[in-house]
């Protein structure tokens, strides 16, 4: 849980200085839409990705391999395009919607942070008992 | 500069953070989906950590003269942020990966980091592109209000 706190604490720093220096809001979803669709100066954003992209390059040669387990491609295509999709509807991911928005107080990410957990913990119920070799392991 | 500097060092920190907290790894996440079986409350840490921390900050910020909310043109809770979020729930219970996570984890360089990150191209496109529909859809159904 220390590691959860402090991680989390790295993501909330993180967040106020995108905001303070940047005058953006760090939800990844709305920074991918912008870095692919804005046609103006989008090198913030874009900046911000190749950030993210960074930390996992150096994650992998610290620890000397990719670490995540193997997953189905189905659900993982399938989940990837519904994650791009409703993020974009909704306004909003976990980022944006459950800590940004949630870190300001605005119910209307209250309302989308509670909608995807029950949304996805739904969906983790329904796939262990009808589609078990689409779990993630 | 100052701008490039923060932009780059925000996502870094940000990255770090969900690589730390163990968020990059989808068996975190589908863990703290499984409510009914042997939860994982690990996600749960790390959104405390986030928005206690950038609440503090933006609070501070705020006491201090400076701008705290973001704009906003569409504040209201309507059926397009329920469907949304609906939609984008059951895709991260199905594959554990949110954007950020995905994001970070094509730096892995594995071939699930790559499909799910094509795969989420696709689906932003398309879901702006009927968020922009619907919108103009609702537009044109509302009648014309006096201001």
């Amino acid at each position: 849980m220390f590691r959860a706190l402090s991680g989390g604490a790295l993501i909330g720093g993180a967040a106020t200085l995108f905001w303070f220096v940047n005058g953006r809001v760090a939800g990844v979803s709305g920074v991918l839409s912008g870095a692919l669709r804005e046609r103006g100066d989008r090198s913030d954003r874009v900046l911000f990705l190749v950030g993210l992209v960074a930390a996992g390059v150096v994650a992998t040669l610290v620890r000397g391999g990719a670490g995540a387990g193997g997953q189905s491609t189905l659900p993982l295509v399938l989940g990837g395009a519904l994650v791009g999709f409703g993020t974009r509807l909704g306004g909003g991911c976990t980022s944006g919607h459950g800590v940004c928005g949630l870190a300001r107080l605005r119910k209307r990410s209250l309302v989308a942070t509670l909608t995807f957990i029950a949304f996805g913990a739904l969906t983790v119920f329904a796939v262990a008992r009808v589609a078990p070799m689409w779990s993630v392991r | 500069m100052r701008r490039a500097l923060a932009a780059l060092g925000a996502g870094a920190l940000f990255g770090v953070g969900l690589v730390v907290s163990g968020m990059t790894d989808p068996r975190n996440v589908v863990g703290f989906l499984d409510f009914t079986g042997k939860w994982n409350p690990t996600l749960a840490g790390v959104m405390v950590g986030a928005i206690g921390v950038h609440f503090a900050a933006l609070r501070w910020l705020g006491s201090r003269g400076y701008p705290v909310l973001s704009a906003d043109a569409r504040p209201w809770i309507d059926g397009r942020l329920l469907a949304g979020a609906a939609i984008f729930g059951v895709g991260w219970g199905l594959a554990g990966y949110c954007p950020g996570p995905a994001v970070v984890a094509l730096g892995f360089g594995t071939s699930s980091a790559w499909a799910f990150m094509l795969a989420m191209v696709v689906g932003v496109l398309a879901g702006e592109r009927a968020a922009r529909d619907r919108d103009a859809a609702v537009t044109a159904s509302t009648p014309a209000r006096a201001v």
